[in-house]
């Protein structure tokens, strides 16, 4: 007797393959991040009156003077640009580092030339936009291949996503790329300068490292997004939820304050609410506002009534989520480019101590400071003086720089997508509280349906061991939860749901009846 | 001295007795054994392991300090012997262990009918920790599996395979999937979303016998149609018994199962049981004894038990019945009784989703209109306002005007509330009802 072939085709053959469309997508990836990095190299500098010219405005004309005995002298490395420019401008004893950081960043990226300079926007496409194109081709036929519906295979096998040596590597890229970005963005410049023709172009004015990373940002926000579209393309929770990220990361980070610079007004994210806008209360937005007439004015009470009536407001109706995962610029990179790590977040009840001694200290450092900022302002630096300088540069350095920006995003691939967000943002702290003591969000657990299976703890990017709860019916009230829905979403049994209620009996053992 | 308690098992029944006893009473001693793993973990989430969606600690519900902190034992071995008679158990190792009063908690194993081949490298069921390391490496080279069994662990396997791009095929006897349980339109539902998998899934089919190959391992199966189909995989998945290996010649009597009355005690004084290896004797003449073997049930014995042992001897009800499961991608809730014939006196209204990945059925009493049943396919339905419905013996109409009470899918969801009771109405002529209540965004808000 012969076997008889089976002629019902796998389900390989059944659905559609993009294969090599998104293998050919993946490479067009890498190759845009390749030329990216290779831009580093595609300059070299040469002094000259105009480029010393060009650094006016960033620097003051005496010190631009200082450079003088450089001009006409070329440079094919940077560091020995850098060594050159440092030395002539540590002639003005007075300068700091601050200033010098600066001096250095604008007078080495107007003195770049070369290929780079020759194909600013060639460049640019091949690199920036190659990279996006090639993200969404590597995106897109997902949305083809199978069925909607959670799909978490091999998470725990892949190296990016399990921590594995890609992981690790990718760890160390992004850390490395903040360190530059806070702290040495002169060694970038050519990275700023692929930026210049959309900066041109949106806000009329040169891009600095901050507009660069801005224009990253959203356009990561956007890609990402669209994997979010994709992957949870049967949860309608997820897909509104993408859009209000993408919609705030794009409109109210990104063009608002652009075209605000473009007209040459006082430049403000009208989401970012204090304290995670902590520059807000520093005298020199103070004095700015304050000098630049009734849009000043608008903005200043603005910021004040963010952060004293729309956040507590809004977070007694839908939880802290309204925020922090509809809203938020960091929350918008968390729910995009940080989705594939979110099981990397530490569930141990230790690691929730930590993150509740944590965040609440972030959350007294930067109410100390803001009140000294403050009480400097109205008293005219007579109170405090100096010293309020030296906090807003300590909080600057190790809540702003170090902690929101290198291990907020370095170590997503280490320690999942909300570290900053769970162990440091002070806005978080502040919305969680109200969160846990006065709000009508809760998620709510359906009777005895669970099965303990830990797919909702796994997939909580706080840490947050939801199935503690949900296997003993109690409704989940964390301070830390940020609404992301993912624990509705990945519940094989259908337990959990976020709800807004009364809140009266929120905290009851035996679920709500809403 | 205080009393000792040894449980045999750490599954759900065992651990959720283990951890309610010591709630209610800080003095016992308490022992759990088991060789199956060193921790209490989550068997329902074992297909999650191999998917790669979950590590095995990530399906422990508890870290394992806490067994620790709550001075609860682990001891990770096999019970030789239980000699009830001098209250101790043999272990493997040849140590004894006391007991006060001992609980059996041991579970269930994979059903076999005696195929011929089902004994061959390559074939195996889907129950334990140990069956999923055996399953991967089983599913090295492997291109194509045979399912035998079309349950809810059948498809579970399925499941798992299919996350390794292994080629399907799955044989069950009913002509629909799992028609011994599901009403057929639910069954086919399902059939046509497992073939919307690329699953190849023989209805009417039954197994006849494993061929082996020249290396000895499986090769393929042949059906009792004479069918031989190709496969490097066998999963055996028609359904489980109690384990009761350990239990027989011990004193304590068993039939298919642990006998208990419904106090959950043994013949034998001082000797409880718990969870899938009980058979729960009937209480009255004519009924017929009780298998369960759920996850919720499992946890339910435990709580009554706990009880008991700690002095409050309670009986086990059960209460409504309520159960849920997943098919791939479409989730299943059921409350109440929903049988898979229509019964004499029931009506069902049924409802299905023109796309046909959601469905909804609600069984009534044709005469009284009170509801007896629920099941939705791919809507999410709340377990307290269900169970309500049910106790308070609502009729349909009333159902089906507060339907959207119940509805416990996730915001900005689709509802089908209404369409379910237009179809209602297009049933019967004369009815005009009217959905009152919406799951609404803005009613929420404002309650």
């Amino acid at each position: 007797m012969s076997p008889i072939q089976i002629q019902k085709p796998s389900v390989l053959h059944r659905h559609k393959d993009f294969t090599v469309l998104r293998r050919s997508g993946l490479g067009l990836f890498l190759l845009g991040m390749l030329v990216l990095i290779g831009s580093l190299g595609m300059s070299d500098y040469r002094i000259t009156n105009a480029s010393l010219q060009a650094s006016e405005g960033k620097i003051s004309t005496e010190r631009i003077q200082l450079l003088q005995p450089l001009v006409g002298q070329h440079y094919t490395s940077k560091f020995a640009a850098l060594e050159a420019i440092e030395a002539n401008l540590r002639n003005d004893a007075a300068i700091n580092d601050y200033e010098l950081g600066v001096a250095k960043f604008w007078l080495l990226k107007n003195a770049a030339t070369g290929v780079l300079r020759g194909n600013t926007v060639l460049l640019f496409l091949l690199s920036i936009v190659l990279a996006t194109i090639g993200g969404l081709l590597y995106i897109l036929p997902q949305s083809r291949e199978g069925l909607p519906g959670i799909k978490n295979n091999g998470i725990w096998f892949n190296s990016t996503m399990a921590r594995g040596l890609i992981g690790i590597l990718l760890g160390g890229l992004l850390i490395a790329f903040y360190i530059f970005l806070y702290w040495y963005p002169y060694y970038i410049v050519n990275l700023i300068i692929l930026a210049d023709p959309m900066s041109e172009f949106i806000r009329n004015l040169p891009a600095d490292q901050w507009f660069f990373y801005g224009l990253l940002y959203t356009l990561t926000i956007i890609v990402m997004g669209v994997r979010m579209f994709v992957k949870y393309r049967h949860s309608r929770y997820h897909l509104v939820r993408t859009a209000s990220v993408i919609f705030f990361q794009f409109g109210f980070a990104f063009m608002i304050p652009s075209l605000l610079e473009r007209m040459n007004c006082p430049s403000m994210d009208f989401k970012n609410a204090w304290p995670l806008n902590y520059s807000f209360f520093m005298d020199w937005n103070l004095n700015t506002l304050l000098s630049s007439g009734n849009l000043g004015v608008f903005m200043l009470v603005w910021g004040i009534v963010l952060a004293l009536v729309v956040v507590p407001v809004m977070t007694y109706f839908y939880g802290k989520r309204w925020y922090c995962s509809w809203v938020c610029g960091c929350g918008g990179l968390a729910e995009t480019l940080g989705d594939p790590f979110r099981q990397l977040s530490d569930k141990s009840l230790k690691a929730w101590r930590i993150e509740r001694i944590m965040i609440h200290s972030v959350l007294v450092f930067a109410v100390v400071m803001t009140t000294m900022q403050i009480v400097n302002f109205v008293s005219n630096g007579s109170l405090f003086g100096n010293y309020t300088w030296r906090v807003n540069q300590w909080y600057s350095f190790f809540v702003g720089a170090a902690f929101a920006g290198v291990v907020g995003t370095g170590f997503y691939p280490l320690m999942g997508n909300r570290v900053w967000c769970r162990f440091g943002c002070p806005l978080a702290a502040i919305l969680g509280i109200v969160q846990k003591f006065k709000s009508r969000f809760r998620i709510t657990t359906n009777g005895g349906q669970c099965i303990s299976c830990g797919n909702c703890s796994t997939y909580c990017e706080m840490g947050i061991d939801v199935r503690w709860y949900a296997q003993r019916g109690q409704n989940i009230i964390r301070a830390s939860c940020v609404g992301c829905g993912v624990c509705a979403a990945v519940c094989p049994r259908g337990v959990l749901a976020l709800e807004n209620g009364p809140e009266e009996g929120r905290y009851r053992e035996v679920e709500n009846e809403l | 001295m205080s009393k000792h308690l040894v449980i045999i098992g750490n599954g759900i029944a065992g651990v959720t007795t283990a951890r309610h006893v010591r709630n209610r009473d800080s003095e016992m001693k308490v022992t759990i054994i088991s060789k199956e793993s060193g921790h209490f973990f989550s068997r329902p989430a074992l297909m999650y392991i191999f998917m790669g969606h979950m590590r095995y600690q990530d399906t422990k519900p508890y870290e394992d300090w806490f067994w620790a902190k709550n001075r609860i034992d682990l001891i990770n071995a096999t019970v030789q012997k239980i000699d009830a008679d001098h209250k101790s158990l043999l272990l493997e190792d040849g140590k004894t262990v006391r007991y006060d009063t001992l609980v059996v908690a041991t579970g269930s194993k994979s059903n076999t009918f005696g195929w011929p081949g089902q004994d061959l490298p390559g074939v195996q069921g889907l129950y334990s920790l140990q069956d999923v390391e055996l399953l991967e490496a089983n599913a090295k080279n492997a291109g194509r599996a045979v399912i035998v069994g079309g349950g809810l662990i059948g498809i579970e396997l399925a499941e798992m395979l299919l996350s390794r791009n292994i080629a399907i095929t799955i044989l069950i006897r009913e002509d629909a999937y799992w028609n011994n349980i599901l009403p057929s339109d639910e069954a086919e539902l399902v059939g046509r979303h497992i073939e919307e998998h690329g699953i190849d899934l023989r209805r009417a089919t039954n197994l006849k016998e494993i061929l082996a190959g020249e290396d000895g391992r499986v090769r393929a199966v042949m059906t009792e149609d004479g069918e031989e189909i190709p496969c490097q995989i066998v999963g055996l998945t028609p359904g489980v018994h109690p384990n009761i290996d350990l239990v027989q010649n011990s004193g304590i009597e068993t039939n298919h199962g642990v006998l208990v009355n419904e106090y959950l005690e043994t013949n034998l004084p001082d000797v409880y049981a718990a969870g899938d290896c009980v058979e729960i004797k009937a209480a009255m003449e004519g009924e017929r004894s009780r298998f369960e073997q759920l996850w919720y049930t499992g946890k339910m014995h435990g709580e009554v038990l706990a009880k008991t042992i700690t002095g409050e001897r309670t009986k086990y009800e059960r209460g409504i019945w309520y159960n849920s499961a997943k098919f791939l991608d479409i989730e299943y809730q059921t409350y109440g009784f929903v049988s898979h014939q229509p019964r004499p006196g029931e009506t069902s209204l049924y409802w299905e989703h023109p796309e046909g990945r959601h469905c909804a059925r609600i069984v009534y009493k044709t005469d009284s209109h009170e509801v007896v049943g629920f099941s939705f396919f791919g809507i999410r339905y709340r377990h307290r306002v269900c169970e309500r419905w049910l106790r308070e013996k609502r009729t349909v109409e009333y159902v089906l005007e507060n339907l959207g009470e119940g509805n416990f899918d996730p915001e900005f969801f689709k509802q089908y509330e209404s369409e379910i009771v237009s179809k209602f109405n297009l049933q019967n002529p004369g009815a005009n009802l009217k959905l009152k209540r919406r799951k609404g965004l803005f009613r929420r808000l404002f309650a």
